[in-house]
């Protein structure tokens, strides 16, 4: 296979992956809690790397999906119980963990192989060399491999947890009414985006994730009115963002997987656009009915 | 002490000053987290303005970082304003998007034929170890603007920050005012951000203002806490990170601030978790005490008072409550023990007559004037009875005449004697 493919599959698989979490993130106003995670499963990756000395995914991955659970916690402590205005508890414990985590960062530097650049960039030019060795035999890129097993994962917690994902994001009241448990549905999806965010790390970086989190959805948000279409919409558009954003960055010789991310939001920029058309059209029409 | 260490003292504190007082208006109008989406959208802004003109002086890159964050703030406002979409997605997409387009730029400099691009990242992630007296200077004259401008409308903003609807219907220029308030927004973040690098930026706009607003409810003082909050961890961050070698200080500045920020919100008067613990321990207290008065009141008659064992089968109270309870009440006087017995003093007499009085109040109240079933108005007695001041008591019987009787029929003790009191 050459390097593009494995190249815009990673792409497709990190976009696929985020959209399918990031879905029920906007449903739930909770999109800015993805982008504190993101940030603040820094320190978590950093303590695992130095209690394994390894950079071997695993513990990272569970560094980072403590940390992800940690950070839903600790947002959902200050604003429950010290009544810390919503919005300003986010920013406190995202802002906070991240400067812990660049600190030991920069403390373990001269014995560590991670800098804070490795963390928010990704490369996912690099996925093609990063090979995956059964004994002797390459199997393809490893981060392909680990998107799939993500991506097997999501869509498992997503079909199984359906019910409950849907009714704790769309109306609490009623949720916890007939009897859902609707903090163990919060901290499932945390969970999984935490899983989703580090394992998406290498390939496309920090901020990056949080524009296939929001962004996908966002535009799918504006064309859907059930939640089915709603993930459909996000599927395609967050396959079509990978595979444009790749033509992009060959085009202008410029970063592949924020290219990707440049392309989701032409795609919002044209949606919202149409739709802000279509209502002074529709307005348009209305008035010279009556 | 060295005289770098000294600049990036002074520089700092005006960051963190400056970033305080925009970050407490940003706090009041639910805005905090827009910060952190200015800080990511200056990127494009920086990268542009280089590319069109290529040079990387501070005057060129400057003016584009402040437009492309500009344009960011009303991106967020017309997604809010034209679409369904909540305000933490649409600051989560333009922080994304604006970031990424940065990024594309970027990379797209840094492939290409540019002489001297290197270093122009370093205008977003922060590099306060080398502050220069030309950095302080614009430091202090975005300072002055933006104390210069809040002083001068503050009645205004104070207004508009606190309640958007009403300073609209009385008449106040909103959009001019909300456009004021971005540019000075701005304005702070472009120019702090080259020193303390984007999320850390986030963190002095957001942190300082929220610890403000737990010790006080006042616009002037939450200013002025927020700007000592934010110039001290500045102050004591670079400090830290001057003494250990290699140490980032942007970070140590945030962990500064949030340690003032996370103790504030655990120990602070009134608002504090702890002192809210305790408060509600105390009102708990308060009621157990009153009900076990109240039950004893109801069983008065026997000299010798009622057996502890049936005082708490009869209530289903548990041992360690009614223990506690009653060694309150023993040392207030209230009550007297006497060979596994207890009774009510001729204090505690009166204190139960107050309780019964104003439980029975209430119900009347309930009854007659709010017009609710009198099987209704019970719980709802038994709950106010702890709550009622003697003066809202003196309200209650005057409102209601003096009444000697409650809705059940049963006698509202101490009436009689309030009323010849009275007149």
């Amino acid at each position: 296979m050459s390097p593009d493919f494995w190249i815009v599959i990673t792409g497709i698989l990190v976009a696929v992956n985020c959209g399918l979490l990031g879905v029920f993130l906007v449903l739930r106003k909770s999109a800015m809690v993805g982008d504190a995670i993101s940030h603040a499963v820094l320190p978590g990756i950093v303590i695992a790397y130095l209690l394994t000395d390894s950079r071997s995914s695993i513990w990272m991955m569970l560094g980072a999906a403590v940390f992800g659970i940690i950070t839903t916690f600790f947002i959902e402590f200050l604003h429950r119980k010290a009544r810390v205005q919503s919005d300003a508890s986010i920013g406190v414990t995202f802002t906070w963990l991240f400067a812990i985590g660049v600190i030991l960062v920069s403390l373990f530097s001269g014995n560590v192989d991670i800098d804070q650049e490795c963390v928010l960039y990704g490369d996912i030019a690099y996925v093609p060399f990063d090979l995956f060795f059964l004994g002797e035999n390459s199997l393809g890129p490893a981060p392909v491999w680990m998107g799939s097993i993500n991506m097997l994962v999501i869509a498992l917690v997503v079909a199984l947890g359906y019910r409950g994902l849907f009714l704790t994001s769309f109306d609490t009241g009623y949720a916890s009414s007939i009897g859902l448990n609707t903090g163990a549905w919060n901290y499932l999806l945390m969970g999984a985006v935490s899983l989703t965010v580090v394992l998406s790390f290498n390939s496309v970086g920090a901020i990056l994730v949080v524009a296939f989190l929001v962004v996908p959805p966002a535009t799918a948000y504006l064309i859907s009115k059930r939640l089915e279409t709603m993930i459909a919409s996000t599927v395609v558009l967050g396959t079509l963002s990978a595979v444009g954003g790749y033509l992009l960055a060959d085009l202008w010789s410029a970063s592949i997987s924020a290219s990707m991310a440049v392309f989701s939001g032409i795609f919002f920029a044209l949606v919202f656009g149409y739709s802000l058309v279509g209502k002074k059209l529709r307005k348009r029409v209305h008035l010279s009915e009556s | 002490m060295d005289s770098n260490l000294i600049w990036v003292l002074i520089g700092c504190a005006l960051i963190g000053a400056g970033a305080s007082i925009v970050g407490t208006f940003s706090y009041l109008r639910k805005e905090a987290l827009v910060g952190d989406a200015i800080a990511h959208a200056l990127l494009p802004g920086v990268a542009l303005a280089f590319l069109l003109t290529e040079e990387k002086k501070l005057y060129v890159l400057f003016p584009g970082a402040i437009i492309a964050g500009l344009v960011s703030m009303w991106s967020i406002q017309m997604i809010k304003k034209y679409s369904k979409i909540k305000s933490d997605t649409a600051i989560a997409l333009v922080l994304s998007v604006f970031f990424a387009a940065g990024v594309v730029l970027l990379t797209h400099i840094q492939q290409g034929d540019f002489g001297n691009q290197s270093g122009l990242d370093a205008f977003l992630f922060g590099k306060a170890a080398s502050m220069l007296p030309r950095d302080i200077y614009l430091f202090v004259s975005v300072d002055l603007i933006i104390v210069g401008l809040v002083a001068l409308f503050y009645p205004y903003l104070k207004l508009y920050a606190f309640d958007q609807e009403f300073a609209e219907s009385s008449g106040l220029p909103i959009r001019l005012l909300r456009f004021g308030l971005s540019v000075l927004t701005v304005l702070a973040i472009a120019s702090g951000i080259q020193a303390v690098g984007v999320v850390l930026m986030a963190a002095l706009i957001i942190t300082p203002a929220a610890t403000a607003r737990f010790l006080s409810a006042r616009m002037h003082h939450m200013l002025a806490i927020a700007v000592v909050i934010g110039v001290l961890s500045a102050i004591i961050g670079v400090y830290i990170s001057y003494l250990t070698p290699s140490m980032p200080t942007g970070p140590w500045i945030v962990v500064v601030l949030s340690f003032f920020a996370l103790s504030t919100f655990a120990f602070a008067p009134k608002k504090g978790i702890v002192h809210r613990h305790f408060r509600r321990i105390a009102h708990q207290r308060k009621i157990m005490d009153e009900n076990v008065v109240k039950h004893l009141y109801h069983m008065s008659g026997s000299e010798k008072g009622i057996g502890l064992g049936v005082l708490s089968a009869e209530r289903q109270w548990g041992g360690k409550q009614l223990e506690g309870a009653i060694k309150r009440l023993v040392s207030g006087g209230l009550i007297f023990t006497n060979q596994g017995h207890v009774g009510l003093t001729d204090d505690g007499q009166r204190e139960g007559a107050r309780i019964v009085r104003l439980h029975r109040l209430w119900e009347l109240y309930l009854s007659e004037r709010m017009n609710i079933a009198e099987d209704h108005v019970h719980q709802d007695a038994e709950a106010i009875e702890h709550i009622i001041t003697p003066e809202l008591e003196q309200a209650l019987l005057k409102e209601l005449d003096y009444p000697e009787m409650d809705p059940h029929s049963s006698e509202i003790p101490g009436v009689k004697e309030m009323k010849s009191y009275e007149s």
